[in-house]
């Protein structure tokens, strides 16, 4: 539906985007572009299909059965879902955090880190890829006297920045975030939300939360979904955090930051 | 009216309960009974000898299974080594491409092939691998025994695999790691701790199988490891000593008898072990 | 910015796009293919074996009760008459000391009895068949010899069944090893039944007035009786298919007799018995169509078996 972001240094958008699972279409027709080395938060009630969305900017969602795609999904202005695109290329350049921790049970916390770092570097480049992916994680201090050790030991909140080391020792440009604080304690959220700033010095970050505070602590713009009313997601509206949370263009968006529902 | 024969009702109930507790018991005590009988009986025969030797002459007394045991190491060796990759190859098709009609053909085939009876399965091997190339061997055995440990393979590798959460695949996937690698890397090694558990069952299931056996291994009095060859198996070495008129050989029987039972009775604690270890790491 | 497009296009995506993911698609989809070929393969070599016997013999095969290899005229009927017996015997009394034992273990018994007998009851199921023919042989035939037999004989002995010579071995002993054999099955999948009786049905009828015993039978037992016929069902299929234990004490001679003491044969004892001195292709070939007949029989009654827990249990 509507507007974008300022299209000036986009690096990710999507152009019509919609998204069903079987016939049931979850998302209908987004349009919207991610500001380059930012971060966008997308916010809504649940169902909204914000987190759908986000499933589709780098291809995972049609891992789900009967999943598909329809419209167009922009990165550096190539459409991701043309039919010669290996999605696992896409997926190098989109990395992903989940909403719970996922640390690979099986592999070590150093492992996990690497596990989609280049496979061609030398023994200490890849140390030193890990440790710089730790570093920017600010889990460094806390893991490495224990690199060895299973990830399964960890805290949540540590567990959550493994992850997100994991996802940047792979070198992405753009960080995908799927509710990445829901399953922390407020510390270890607060952890991850002041990481949240800083990497986005690096990295172009797209954050689905359901916490409007967090949004309004952390990104720079703000993307406010809803579901119609045949459970379609619809992009209501789409702008700087600071003027969508005090001015709001839309209704809806006023009456769901104000808490009128949802 | 009902309560004034609240007694009788009572003491039918106890009598009842009476009862159900002596089938427990019965059943119970039926494995007691045998399992003791046999490590009475054959006890006092397992020696080093006994062990390591081959067997004697029919009325030469002494003699061991040594060749048997040796060959059943190498015909469950081989087993295993078709098995697994099979068992898990279709689980992780099953697994990963679980809706529609052919996946649900090949559940429906594990299950038949779960319920065939072992002889039947030895015709199998031996239309195959014995009457073709005119000669008993190992292999055919092997084979059959692979045929016998498949179902339980491919069922389990199925289900340990789907049980593994879908947002460790997921995240693999993520990382913009291939199907393969995702699923080699990652999946099955979380997977595996159930998997070992079913090939420790299905090993201990085919230890003590001797009907396949009759007519592919067939037996020798010889040392074998040719596996191209006729072969001794202890399973069937027990059951022709137990039939046959001999009290020394007989003796043997129980023996070996033992063996079988200690042999599947600590695979099978193993798998449990196994199975509880790999809950546990579920949990956290 | 609008998109040109005004209708959606799916893109049904092709999960295996890169090399090292299309080698991967074919090893999976051949260990598969290979798991599936063999299966079909036992079925179609048991036929091919058994077509010369087939096209000989013909469907009389199934009544006729001559076994001569001498002569090669071979019929059926004395070993679906042991089979079915020795069959009919091992799930009469399985059932009943099964059923018996999964109620105790499920509805009476405290935990600390439970555990254990419940795992005394599985291991039953793991020891091999030869180790059951062996104590079938040495303890179990001389005990229906000299006790057991005589026994039912003063009682019953003006029944046919009954009647007869005592050996030892024969379709009552090997009926009782079965039965032995199958009673963790029956014990096991009747209890997981049972258990899964939702509370609220117990309660309703002990809230009535009912005593533990009564509600057991009369509620939780009828409640959960296709789980555990189903179960019934199950063991049967493994009674039918047991070679081992029974072709060492059931005596091993084609003959059909009304005695429950005279010797038998089964369709899997006599293939194990009789194959490898199996000279005339024939002969193979007839037994090789007893296979067949087995392999079927143990498909339906599996099918049948599967059918009724599934329906109980939900999935398995």
């Amino acid at each position: 539906m509507t507007a974008a972001a300022p299209a000036i240094g986009a690096l990710l958008m999507t152009e019509d985007l919609s998204a069903y699972y079987g016939e049931r279409e979850a998302v209908g027709n987004v349009s919207l572009t991610f500001a380059r080395k930012a971060v966008t938060a997308v916010i809504g009630p649940s169902g909204c299909g914000k987190t759908t969305l986000l499933r589709c900017l780098n291809r995972i969602h049609e891992v789900a059965f009967d999943a598909r795609v329809a419209g167009r999904v922009l990165l550096d202005g190539d459409d991701i879902y043309a039919s010669d695109v290996d999605p696992m290329a896409i997926r190098r350049r989109v990395g992903m955090v989940f909403q719970r921790p996922n640390p690979f049970p099986t592999l070590s916390i150093l492992d996990n880190t690497l596990s989609c770092a280049g496979r061609t570097l030398t023994r200490r480049q890849r140390l030193e890829c890990a440790e710089r992916a730790l570093h920017s994680a600010a889990l460094w201090d806390e893991v490495k006297d224990k690199l060895r050790s299973s990830p399964l030991r960890l805290s949540g909140g540590q567990q959550q920045r493994l992850c997100i080391a994991r996802a940047i020792a792979a070198e992405p440009e753009v960080l995908l975030m799927d509710e990445p604080t829901a399953s922390l304690d407020p510390i270890a959220t607060a952890v991850i939300e002041e990481l949240m700033s800083r990497l986005s010095d690096d990295f172009t970050i797209v954050a689905v939360t359901h916490n409007m505070q967090q949004a309004a602590r952390v990104s720079d713009y703000t993307a406010f979904m809803l579901a119609d009313q045949d459970g379609v997601g619809r992009l209501i509206e789409v702008d700087e955090t600071a003027k969508l949370f005090t001015k709001p263009a839309d209704r809806r968006t006023e009456d769901y930051i104000t808490g009128r529902f949802g | 009216m009902r309560y004034h024969r609240l007694r009788q009702r009572r003491a039918l109930g106890s009598l009842g309960t009476a009862l159900a507790l002596l089938c427990a018991v019965l059943a119970a005590g039926a494995l007691l009974a045998i399992l003791g009988y046999v490590v009475v009986q054959g006890i006092g025969a397992i020696n080093w000898a006994f062990l390591t030797q081959l067997p004697h002459p029919i009325g030469v007394p002494g003699g061991g299974v040594g060749n048997g045991i040796l060959g059943t190491f190498i015909i469950i060796g081989i087993a295993t080594a078709m098995a697994v990759p099979i068992g898990l190859l279709t689980g992780i098709y099953l697994a990963l491409f679980g809706r529609g009609p052919i996946p649900e053909a090949l559940r429906f085939m594990s299950d038949v092939l779960s319920g065939v009876p072992s002889i039947a399965i030895g015709l199998f091997a031996y239309a195959v691998l014995v009457a073709p190339l005119k000669h008993f061997s190992a292999f055919s055995a092997s084979f059959a025994f692979m045929m016998l440990m498949l179902p339980l393979m491919v069922r389990t590798s199925e289900q340990a695999i789907r049980s593994v959460p879908q947002t460790v695949r997921e995240g693999a996937l993520a990382l913009g790691m291939s199907n393969f690698r995702a699923t080699i890397y990652i999946v099955v090694p979380t997977a595996r701790p159930a998997i070992i558990t079913a090939l420790l069952l299905a090993i201990a299931r085919v230890t003590g199988e001797t009907a396949p056996l009759l007519f592919t291994a067939f037996g020798t009095q010889y040392w074998e490891t040719n596996p191209n060859h006729p072969m001794a198996v202890l399973a069937l070495q027990v059951f022709n000593y137990a039939i046959s008129p001999y009290p020394d050989w007989q003796a043997q029987a129980w023996a070996g008898a033992l063996l079988l039972v200690a042999a599947v009775f600590v695979l099978s604690l193993g798998a449990r072990l196994m199975l509880r270890r790999a809950m546990r790491g579920l949990e956290s | 910015m609008n998109s040109e497009v005004s209708e959606p296009r799916f893109r049904r995506v092709a999960r295996f796009v890169s090399a090292a993911d299309r080698g991967f698609a074919a090893v999976v989809y051949g260990g598969s293919i290979l798991f599936a070929l063999l299966i079909v393969g036992l079925f179609v070599e048991l036929v091919l074996g058994s077509w010369p016997s087939i096209v000989h013999f013909g469907p009389a095969f199934i009544w006729k009760s001559a076994w001569d290899p001498s002569t090669s005229k071979f019929g059926a009927l004395p070993m679906i008459y042991g089979t079915v017996v020795t069959s009919f015997i091992a799930i009469v009394l399985a059932a009943f000391v099964g059923i018996m034992a999964a109620v105790f273990l499920a509805d009476f018994a405290p935990r600390w009895l439970a555990a254990p007998l419940s795992f005394l009851i599985e291991l039953l199921a793991a020891v091999p068949s030869v180790v059951y023919g062996l104590w079938g042989l040495f303890v179990l035939s001389p005990f229906v010899r000299t006790a057991i037999g005589p026994a039912l004989q003063k009682v019953l002995g003006w029944t046919p069944l009954f009647a007869g010579p005592i050996y030892g071995v024969g379709l009552l002993t090997a009926g009782i090893i079965l039965a032995l054999m199958i009673v963790p099955t029956v014990t096991a999948i009747s209890r997981d039944v049972i258990v899964a009786i939702p509370r609220d049905l117990r309660e309703a009828s002990m809230a009535l007035g009912s005593t533990k015993w009564e509600t057991a039978t009369r509620v939780v037992l009828p409640a959960a009786r296709v789980g555990i016929f189903g179960a019934c069902v199950l063991a049967l299929g493994r009674a039918l298919g047991e070679t081992i234990a029974v072709t060492m004490v059931i005596g091993n001679r084609p003959q059909i007799s009304a005695s429950l003491f005279a010797p038998s044969y089964t369709l899997a004892s006599v293939i194990a018995n009789e194959f490898t001195e199996a000279t005339t292709s024939i002969y193979i070939s007839a037994l090789i169509e007893l296979g067949l007949i087995l392999f079927i029989v143990s498909i339906v009654v599996n099918g049948l078996a599967r059918l009724m827990i599934w329906r109980v249990r939900g999935s398995s």
